[in-house]
C-alpha cells in the first residue's frame, strides 16, 4: 500500500470494500488482506493482489470480481499478483476478526514464533468456540473446508466449529 | 550454461515436485480413510497445486517462449519432468502416504526456508508464500508418522515397511547440477548439501517419538529423477494428468 492516496484511489478503495470474500461473504476482501495496492494513472488503473493459499480456487473469482468492478467505474484495469510480503492473517485488524465470530468462524490467533515451526505445535494458545465461548475445545483436523481452515470441535456446546488459521 | 537457462531448469524442478506429490495426493480425494484425511490431503494437493502453478509460470516467463504454465504441466513426456523419485512413488496406503509427504516434506521446508533468502525476488517471494503451506503439511505428516509408528503393531509394521521402502530414494533429494552450481554462486538457489545435516536431524526427532528405525545409509540408492530418468510409477501418472489436456486441446471451463 504504497502509491498516493488521491481522491480517485480513495474511492477504488472503498469500492473494493464492498467485493466479499467468495468462501466467507461475512468479510470483504479489503479486510481480508488480499488487495495490496491500487494506483491510478488518468483512467488506468493497477490493483496489487496477494493469494492467501497458493491453491486458493477463490482467487480468480476475487480477481475477476475486482476487474469487473473496475470497469463499471470506468477505468481501464492491470491485475498485479505479488508473493512478497506474503499474505498473513496478522494483517486482519480486530473489527474483522469480531465479523468472523459473529459469522460463526473462530478468528485466528496472533501469530507466534511456534506457528513457524512444524514440529512445535502451538499448544498454549487457547480457541474459543464462537457459539458459546468455551475453552474447552480441540482441534479435529488442521484442515477443513477451505484452505484457510481448521476443524474443531467444542466439548462446552457440543458443536463442531471451523478455526480460520493463523497463517 | 547461462544464468537464465539455470534459472528455467531449477523453477521448473521445483514446480515438477510439487505437481507430482499434489496428484498424488489428491489420488487420495474420496477414498481417504476418514473424512477429514480425505479432505487434508486434497487441501494439500491444493497447496501444492498452487505452489507448482508460480514456479511454473516463473519458469516460462524466464525461458521466454511463449510457453505457459498449462503447457509445462500438461504437455511434457515422462522424459521432460525432473522431480525426485520419491515423490512419483504410489500412495500404496496410508502409511507410505504419510511418510512419502514426511520425507520429502522435511526437505521442502528446509530448501524453501533458505529460498527466502534468494536474490531471486520471485523465486524468495514464491518460497516464503510455500514455506507457511509446508509447514503446516509437515505437521501434519509428522503427526501422523509418529501416530502410525507408535500405534499398533500394524500401523508400526506398516510404517516401518513404507519408511524402509522410500530410504531408497532419499539420497536423490539432495542430489544437484550444474543448474544448481551456477544458481547458487549467484546467490538465487541453494545449497542443498549444506541442508542434509538440519534434514537427518528432523527426521530422527520424529522418528524417535515414532518408535521407528532409520534403515542404513549403505543400502539401495535410486537416482536420476532430475536427469528425467524415472520410476515406472511416473508415466503411468502423467497419462491420467494429461489425459483430458491432450485429448482435447484447449479445452476451457
Amino acid at each position: 500500500m504504497n502509491s498516493p492516496l488521491t481522491v480517485e484511489v480513495k474511492e477504488i478503495w472503498s469500492a473494493l470494500n464492498s467485493i466479499p470474500d467468495p468462501e466467507v461473504p461475512a468479510i470483504n476482501i479489503v479486510e481480508l488482506g488480499v488487495v495490496r495496492d491500487v494506483a491510478v494513472d488518468g483512467k488506468r488503473v493497477k490493483v496489487t493482489m496477494t493469494p492467501t493459499y497458493s491453491g486458493c480456487p477463490a482467487m480468480k473469482t476475487m480477481e475477476m470480481a475486482v476487474q469487473e468492478l473496475m470497469v463499471e467505474m470506468g477505468y481501464e484495469v492491470e491485475i498485479v499478483i505479488v508473493y512478497k510480503p506474503a499474505w498473513t492473517t496478522e494483517w486482519m485488524s480486530e473489527e474483522t476478526k469480531e465479523k468472523l465470530k459473529v459469522y460463526g468462524i473462530a478468528p485466528p490467533p496472533k501469530l507466534t514464533f511456534e506457528h513457524l515451526h512444524p514440529f512445535s505445535s502451538p499448544k498454549n494458545v487457547e480457541i474459543k468456540c464462537p457459539f458459546c465461548e468455551s475453552n474447552n475445545t480441540k482441534l479435529t483436523s488442521q484442515f477443513g473446508s477451505t484452505a484457510c481452515k481448521s476443524l474443531y470441535f467444542c466439548e462446552g456446546c457440543h458443536q463442531p466449529f471451523e478455526l480460520f488459521k493463523c497463517h | 550454461m547461462t544464468q537464465q537457462e539455470a534459472l528455467f531448469n531449477y523453477s521448473l524442478r521445483l514446480g515438477d515436485n510439487a505437481l507430482v506429490l499434489a496428484q498424488r495426493l489428491c489420488e487420495w480425494c474420496g477414498h481417504g480413510p476418514v473424512l477429514e484425511e480425505d479432505i487434508a490431503m486434497s487441501n494439500m494437493g491444493l497447496d501444492l497445486i498452487g505452489q507448482s502453478r508460480g514456479f511454473y509460470s516463473y519458469a516460462a516467463l524466464v525461458e521466454g517462449k511463449d510457453r505457459t504454465e498449462d503447457d509445462l504441466a500438461f504437455l511434457r513426456n515422462e522424459r521432460e519432468f525432473f522431480n525426485r523419485c520419491m515423490v512419483e512413488q504410489p500412495n500404496y496406503d496410508f502409511a507410505a502416504t504419510m511418510m512419502r509427504s514426511f520425507l520429502y516434506g522435511c526437505l521442502s521446508y528446509l530448501q524453501f526456508r533458505a529460498l527466502t533468502k534468494s536474490t531471486d525476488n520471485t523465486i524468495a517471494g514464491l518460497a516464503e508464500k510455500s514455506l507457511k503451506e509446508v509447514t503446516y503439511h509437515v505437521r501434519h505428516s509428522s503427526d501422523w508418522v509418529i501416530r502410525l509408528g507408535d500405534g499398533t503393531d500394524e500401523s508400526h509394521q506398516k510404517a516401518q515397511t513404507a519408511l524402509d521402502e522410500l530410504w531408497h530414494f532419499t539420497n536423490e533429494l539432495f542430489e544437484m547440477d550444474e543448474s544448481d552450481e551456477v544458481l547458487i554462486k549467484a546467490g538465487i538457489a541453494c545449497d542443498l548439501a549444506a541442508l542434509r545435516n538440519e534434514w537427518n536431524a528432523m527426521i530422527d526427532e520424529v522418528l524417535l517419538k515414532a518408535t521407528l528405525i532409520k534403515p542404513s545409509e549403505s543400502g539401495y540408492q535410486s537416482k536420476g529423477g532430475m536427469k528425467g530418468m524415472h520410476t515406472e510409477h511416473l508415466g503411468h501418472l502423467l497419462s491420467e494428468m494429461q489425459f483430458l489436456p491432450r485429448a482435447y486441446p484447449d479445452a476451457k471451463w
